[in-house]
């Protein structure tokens, strides 16, 4: 099995946008039918399952451009950890409601300036998908959004719960717009993170407020998700999501 | 009215579900579903009832606000339409080659 670190550029950054979609996908899925009500477990599933569109046709792409004949399934399934590239916000636990919901709002309105910034991008494919995928991140950021804002200005004990869940969700917001190899690599094709990030705070700041919530003011940060480097929760994660695959090489039904 | 009157066992109030599937049908009764308030309702029924493409409008109403006819008051209500054959216009020749009737 080949590195990643030896991923022509392209391939790399299709990568990392596809990794941050399935990783969270995984995650969605463990809520179908754990959610607060069954109308949202079927939120949920029809947000992981557009993610998960997202994910395979990033991860054809990264296999294509690649050239060593890996496709989504071999991408998906037999690679460890370290190979992964998605951002740390992806992959750790789902903690209570609350937490999904700060981490769906912060992803999803970084997702919506992503794909808004890949409209015009050189690359047809990514231009393709950024044009179907834009419109089904509105609707999940929208979804978010009426949740933190009902939670937070909700009751006394919705609301203390919904700053939890920020607080705990917010140290994971600034890899999100960290400078990657890849990304300077690609002028004209990929997105610069760091440039996505003004739109990101005009939307999420008056989201927070609305919510009468506090920005938290976290003392560390997450980085490192894009160079392969993880919380121990992934690999329990991966452990789940590639068993299947792994101990039954091409099972289908 | 008391927040649990108000709510559903569950927590949340029920909603009924209106989904027009195109342009010029009329709203029709899809089903029902929970909900916090109206805003989620909307929300909740597009993810439930339109994930294959099925409309272009919805509606939601609580169902609370449904007034319902009784199935004791059935005969009274429907029953005296039965033998009033001169209400179905059936004493109409339809003359021949009269199409989308």
């Amino acid at each position: 099995m080949t590195g990643v670190s030896t991923l022509p550029p392209l391939a790399a950054y299709a990568l990392a946008l596809g990794d941050d979609a399935l990783i969270l996908v995984q995650r969605l899925g463990e809520w179908v039918s754990c959610a607060p009500q069954m109308e949202e477990d079927v939120a949920l599933a029809n947000i992981g399952l557009d993610l998960l569109g997202q994910a395979r046709t990033l991860l054809t792409y990264a296999g294509a451009v690649e050239g060593g004949g890996r496709d989504e399934d071999d991408l998906a399934y037999l690679r460890d950890d370290r190979d992964f590239r998605n951002v740390q916000l992806v992959e750790i636990p789902n903690g209570d409601f609350a937490v999904t919901m700060a981490r769906q709002l912060i992803f999803s309105a970084y997702q919506y300036e992503l794909y808004t910034a890949l409209l015009v991008s050189a690359d047809p494919t990514l231009a393709g998908l950024a044009g179907k995928a834009v419109k089904e991140v509105d609707y999940h950021r929208d979804h978010a959004t009426q949740w933190v804002l009902r939670l937070g200005d909700g009751t006394e004990l919705s609301r203390a719960r919904m700053q939890a869940g920020l607080d705990q969700v917010w140290p994971y917001a600034d890899e999100l717009f960290d400078p990657a190899d890849a990304t300077g690599l690609l002028p004209g094709v990929a997105a610069d993170p760091a440039a996505l990030r003004p739109a990101w705070e005009r939307y999420v700041g008056p989201v927070l407020d609305e919510a009468t919530l506090r920005r938290p003011e976290p003392r560390w940060r997450s980085r490192g998700g894009r160079d392969g480097l993880h919380t121990e929760h992934l690999g329990h994660l991966l452990a789940e999501m590639q068993h299947l695959h792994r101990s039954h090489p091409g099972a289908s039904w | 009215m008391s927040q649990s009157a108000r709510h559903s066992t569950r927590g949340w109030p029920l909603w009924e579900v209106f989904v027009r599937s195109r342009r010029g049908l009329s709203h029709q009764h899809v089903g029902s579903l929970h909900a916090p308030d109206a805003a989620m309702a909307l929300r909740n029924a597009r993810d439930v009832y339109t994930r294959r493409g099925e409309g272009v409008s919805i509606w939601v109403v609580p169902s609370s606000a449904i007034v319902a006819s009784s199935p004791d008051e059935k005969d009274p209500f429907f029953d005296p339409a039965l033998d009033k054959v001169y209400r179905h216009p059936t004493f109409y020749d339809v003359p021949e080659g009269a199409k989308h009737l």
